[in-house]
């Protein structure tokens, strides 16, 4: 059928097709989940609270509830100084690792990319590691690992980024991961080389790099949160545009998107909620793959569902995932890292089989 | 309705001169085919045109320079349909097509109502409708490039760069999506520019040709002044016969002779 009609009389009766975003459902959903996740985290441990008692306890510090706490003042004090900020910690670092991955993959048209994508992680390894070896901080009696961890993460994004930009790389992401990848190499070699000369800290190294979700209580929550809000907010206010950048760099420089510029703000922000997580609780692998993934294949591909999806439903599964390590095997822990990738590689491997495309 | 008037314009890419002096003026609701061989500059000449390219000399859209308009202001004005646009496979119809509406929204504003009702108004001038729903993955070559054309639809711009539209479709496809670009352009007023490989419907659809051969501009003219053997044969080194007829010249490839074939130099 050619030619040129009037427009009105082709428009159908039928049910507009509806433009993605999260659906009431999905919403309500992910939102029970973490809710759900965090009870879970609070109730579970060596000494069991039974969930409709920790419920009763949080709603009993809601005013005007007139809630009474069923509980002593020895599990009052293990539920709020130490339960509480480990699970509000995992809430955060899951939230930011899961956003920053879907960020990740969004601004690279890759599905492999991950938050450790251009260097965090070796940079974050090469620094945790020389505090360690070298006993930086200690005799004062300050813990620098989480500020190397920190700094070495933003460093070695930054190294790579800078050696992209010079390659001519900020306009194609092959030369940016790329980038990324000699970067990762050389910070690797400088940190093995590093352990290797210092054998006695091998383990304690070691132990680090599996992660783990211990805290010295609310204090480093509170020093996570603001990082979390702010890295979360420009991730989230960018959602529309990576779906946008789907097409290639030059259809959506053609569509009016400062492509160079959308991707230095959304690296910038993955990055600081990379290097925050990493600094509190060491290389968590794989969540920032498996939930971006599951959230796709569950609930769509656009980002404008991905990415605040990814903020929930990372944050209730690292929680729950922090609940195995300290559980399984009590009343030692196991590494969350080794959880994480126990339970990400098989799940992946689902990903890999069910997803129709690979590649951009 | 855009004026647009480029002067002198060159284009270096890693120091090869791509563009080297192309001056072109075409009026309100024009449409200039640009042919030429392999390399003869036409992609990056269009590329130039959509501000995507850094370039030397100077490209007039309605009385403005192309370089100084933002990159938002620019995606208002013209719209582009790549030669081999980046299909996401998992993406809807209509979320692509709604994504032409991206210059008319903030940095981070969401598409709304009026957006989707654009790109549902885009596809039924493309009678593309019924594809509302399925996924950019599953169209077949015919229906994957009436999605991209009505995306450059929902874009809303006056001037429309066609990089080779047709070049990945049998023949009563390429008739149909150039058919769809005449009444489009028809309906709304559009200036089109666009590079084609197939000369006889570069001559059928275009208003001009532009032949460009080595960067610069070597015949231009009526369908008819630039498509005949003599140039054809020159600046493709090709071996053809032009026939007249009612549509405008028809280019007939011939299977070369020694004595057909381009002089050596």
């Amino acid at each position: 059928m050619l030619g040129a009609r009037g427009l009105r009389a082709r428009l159908p009766a039928r049910p507009a097709a509806a433009l993605p975003g999260i659906t009431v459902a999905w919403a309500l959903a992910a939102g029970a989940f973490v809710v759900l996740a965090t009870l879970l985290g609070l109730a579970l441990g060596p000494v069991g609270f039974g969930a409709g008692r920790v419920a009763r306890e949080v709603l009993s510090h809601v005013p005007f509830l007139g809630v009474d706490s069923p509980f002593t003042q020895t599990e009052d004090a293990i539920l709020w100084d130490l339960r509480a900020p480990r699970v509000a910690l995992g809430l955060l670092v899951g939230a930011m690792l899961a956003s920053a991955g879907a960020a990740y993959q969004g601004v690279f048209r890759n599905p492999l990319a991950d938050p450790y994508l251009l260097g965090a992680a070796a940079g974050a390894g090469l620094g945790a590691t020389l505090v360690i070896v070298y006993d930086i901080g200690d005799p004062v009696g300050i813990d620098l690992r989480p500020v190397a961890a920190f700094a070495g993460a933003i460093g070695g994004v930054g190294i790579a980024y800078a050696l992209g930009r010079s390659l001519g790389g900020v306009r194609t992401t092959a030369t940016l991961i790329l980038a990324g990848v000699t970067v990762t190499c050389f910070l690797t070699a400088v940190q093995t080389f590093v352990q290797q000369r210092n054998t006695e800290t091998v383990q304690e190294v070691y132990s680090w790099i599996l992660g783990r979700l211990e805290t010295s209580g609310w204090q480093d929550v509170l020093i996570a949160l603001p990082y979390a809000a702010l890295s979360a907010a420009v991730l989230l206010w960018h959602r529309r545009l990576l779906d946008v950048l789907a097409v290639g760099d030059e259809e959506a420089s053609s569509l009016g998107v400062p492509v160079a510029r959308v991707r230095l703000l959304v690296v910038a922000a993955a990055t600081l909620a990379t290097a925050t997580a990493v600094a509190f609780s060491g290389l968590i692998a794989f969540v920032g793959i498996i939930v971006p993934h599951a959230v796709r294949l569950l609930a769509g591909t656009s980002y404008r569902i991905v990415l605040p999806l990814s903020l929930a439903v990372g944050a209730g599964f690292l929680v729950l995932t922090d609940l195995i390590c300290r559980t399984a095997i009590a009343p030692a822990e196991l590494p969350i890292g080794v959880v994480t990738a126990f339970l990400g590689a098989p799940f992946f491997a689902v990903v890999l089989r069910t997803t129709r495309t690979v590649g951009p | 309705m855009t004026r647009l008037v480029t002067e002198r314009v060159a284009v270096t890419l890693e120091r090869a001169r791509v563009v080297d002096g192309v001056s072109l003026a075409l009026e309100p609701g024009e449409w200039v085919g640009l042919i030429g061989p392999n390399g003869a500059g036409k992609t990056t000449l269009l590329r130039a045109v959509a501000g995507l390219v850094p370039y030397e000399g100077s490209i007039a859209l309605a009385g403005h320079e192309v370089a100084f308009l933002g990159r938002r202001e620019l995606a208002r004005r013209t719209a582009v349909v790549p030669q081999i646009p980046v299909i996401p496979p998992d993406m809807s119809v209509l979320e692509y097509v709604v994504l032409g509406r991206t210059p008319h929204l903030g940095y981070a504003g969401a598409p709304g109502r009026r957006d989707a009702d654009a790109a549902r108004a885009a596809l039924g001038a493309l009678d593309a409708l019924h594809l509302v729903d399925r996924r950019l993955g599953s169209l077949s070559g015919g229906e994957r490039q009436r999605a991209v054309l009505a995306r450059a639809v929902a874009q809303d711009a006056s001037l429309l760069l066609l990089d080779e539209p047709t070049s990945a479709l049998d023949v009563g496809g390429q008739q149909q999506v150039l058919e769809l670009v005449a009444s489009l352009r028809a309906e709304r007023d559009l200036t089109v520019l666009s590079a084609m490989h197939d000369l006889t419907l570069a001559g059928q659809y275009a208003d001009r040709l532009v032949l460009l051969d080595g960067g610069r501009e070597v015949a231009s003219g009526v369908p008819d002044d630039v498509l005949t053997e003599e140039l054809i044969t020159r600046h493709y080194g090709a071996s053809v016969r032009v026939v007249s007829g009612e549509d405008g010249p028809t280019v007939l490839p011939l299977r070369p002779r020694v004595d057909a074939r381009r002089p050596v130099s």
